[in-house]
């Protein structure tokens, strides 16, 4: 299997802020990855620079072999990576299905100053595509309802489908189920996982529900204080002294202070 | 129907029709703009620009053709768009509306400044002629303009109503709701607002260029700050949902203000105020509101 995505020496500073550090990852295609640890391990700084969102201070990334180190968003979108937020970044005074026709149209609009103004937004072609996706993420209930108001999981779900509507091939998902109540998030991730089955997308996801990680990922990533700690199976992972110690154990805590 | 109403409208009609068919062409450069978040106190930055384009065009090159005019004041308020969209493009909300009124009020302080084109008095404009045809009375010149106005205003809304079917007008609500998402969807927020700009700059500078032929002389006021307002004042009464309604907005703005100004000459600014108001009250989305819900209506009716 070849590389889809490659990290090498990636360093993220602010200031005197160490954000990230020494990361090295290599991403098989295919491969459903999940990211683990505390908050300001720098798992978003992570994923903000490699989906251009924040420019690495030293190191670079490699997509499909092409270096994409410090382009700007809305190339690496161009060129197959999306992204979801921890908050769903949704159109909220358009319908659910008008978001997923914006987004459809936006990744089949030819390039260029004249593409886009040129092309109708509400092709046969973009339509089909947008009802396609609102019913493969199981939204279709909310198809003609104002984002303003729709429930948070669907939001998610909505965040989602748009980000996969120009066919990527590595899909970043930042805390896919933050925000959504315990009972929702498995019902969520079953959707999300086997939605993203069908379109052959590498999958990076971040979570702090152990359960989670541990029943969706082939592989996770534990972050610590900027740099991975610990990397391979889901059991080999979450089994790792350190990762007990500082990820696992800090969530517990963190819940704890969440129920105070 | 507008263009056999001119021919028997009595003369003042005609040339308020087509003043106000002219600025409305500016208010739909205002819609366009508004319909992604964004408003600007200057629009009449390149409607002056347009009309002082046509008057220096008659003086300097002694070409009277108004089709080749209108064209002309179009691409000079175009060009003027695409060198200041660069910077406007970079700003958002109050920002962008105040840098537009500063740039329309430096074009104005610099016409007061310039004797050799009239200073605050402006200069006339030589009587147009049509594709060869030169109109032998005052009647038949203004009929002939406002039809030249109606068509121009014809091709402008078919223009627009593209537009805003095209992928690139279609992302202005999300630009308004969520310019991050946008951006991660692969497009150009910053180029998208450019080409608004640029569209909103070549339409109100061939309105401009129209009001000129029309009022057959320019001055400095075409820049200033008030014409501005009365563009955004429109675009309040008429709301960004229907671009009929910025064409029925500015008829009916200008009726008001003549009636107003005929009715109650020390007056007028408070009739205009209290329309406005009640606009804002009651029609918040303004008359282009009642034209999509009658549209719907008869659309929802079994046919």
């Amino acid at each position: 299997m070849t590389d889809i995505l490659v990290a090498e020496n990636l360093e993220k500073t602010f200031g005197s802020l160490v954000a990230a550090r020494d990361i090295n990852v290599r991403v098989p295609a295919g491969q459903t990855v999940g990211v683990i640890g505390a908050n300001g391990a720098g798992k978003t700084t992570f994923i903000n620079m490699i989906t251009g969102h924040l420019r690495p201070t030293r190191g670079r990334i490699l997509f499909e072999g092409t270096d994409i180190t410090g382009q700007p968003s809305r190339a690496i979108t161009r060129l197959g990576i999306a992204r979801s937020f921890q908050v769903a970044q949704i159109f909220p005074s358009l319908t659910a299905f008008e978001n997923l026709c914006v987004a459809c149209a936006v990744a089949h609009a030819p390039q260029g100053l004249f593409g886009p103004l040129l092309t109708p937004v509400q092709s046969p072609a973009v339509i089909a595509e947008a009802q396609a996706a609102i019913e493969l993420f199981q939204i279709a209930r909310y198809r003609d309802v104002p984002a303003s108001v729709i429930p948070q999981g669907v939001r998610k779900l909505l965040d989602i489908a748009m980000a996969i509507a120009g066919s990527p091939r590595l899909l970043l998902l930042d805390e896919p189920t933050s925000g959504i109540s315990i009972e929702e998030k498995f019902d969520l991730m079953t959707v999300v996982m086997s939605a993203l089955k069908t379109r052959n997308i590498t999958v990076l996801f971040v979570e702090h529900d152990m359960e989670i990680v541990e029943r969706f990922s082939d592989r996770v990533l534990a972050f610590y204080d900027g740099t991975v700690i610990a990397d391979g199976t889901p059991a080999n992972t979450l089994a790792d002294a350190r990762v007990q110690e500082l990820i696992s154990g800090t969530k517990l805590k963190h819940k704890a202070a969440a129920h105070a | 129907m507008a263009a056999v109403a001119g021919a028997l409208a009595p003369d003042w009609i005609v040339s308020l029709a087509t003043i106000a068919f002219a600025n409305a062409l500016a208010v739909l450069g205002l819609v366009v703009m508004w319909r992604a978040g964004l408003i600007s106190f200057g629009q009449a930055l390149y409607y002056c620009v347009g009309a002082y384009a046509v008057a220096l065009t008659g003086r300097w090159a002694g070409i009277t053709d108004a089709f080749i005019l209108v064209l002309l004041g179009g691409v000079a308020s175009w060009l003027i768009a695409a060198i200041v969209g660069f910077l406007l493009a970079r700003y958002r909300e109050i920002f962008f509306a105040m840098l537009s009124l500063a740039l329309s009020m430096i074009l104005y302080g610099g016409l007061v400044k310039t004797e050799s084109l009239g200073s605050t008095d402006g200069f006339s404009i030589s009587t147009p002629t049509f594709a060869g045809y030169a109109p032998h009375s005052a009647a038949m010149l203004q009929l002939s303009l406002y039809w030249l106005t109606l068509l121009v205003c014809f091709l402008a809304a078919l223009g627009v109503g593209a537009y805003f079917r095209s992928v690139a007008g279609s992302l202005a609500a999300p630009i308004r709701d969520n310019e991050i998402r946008v951006e991660f969807l692969g497009a150009s927020v910053t180029r998208l607002i450019h080409v608004k700009v640029m569209i909103a700059g070549l339409l109100a500078g061939i309105g401009g260029a129209l009001a000129a032929l029309a009022i057959g002389h320019v001055d400095p006021n075409m820049a200033y700050w008030t014409t501005s307002g009365g563009f955004v004042f429109v675009t309040v009464l008429a709301g960004s949902s229907s671009v009929a309604a910025a064409f029925i907005g500015s008829l009916l703005f200008e009726s008001l203000r003549s009636a107003a100004f005929d009715l109650m000459p020390g007056l007028w600014q408070i009739t205009l105020g209290s329309v406005l108001l009640v606009t804002i009250m009651f029609l918040p989305e303004g008359l282009g509101s009642i034209l999509v819900r009658l549209r719907r209506r008869s659309s929802a009716k079994p046919s």
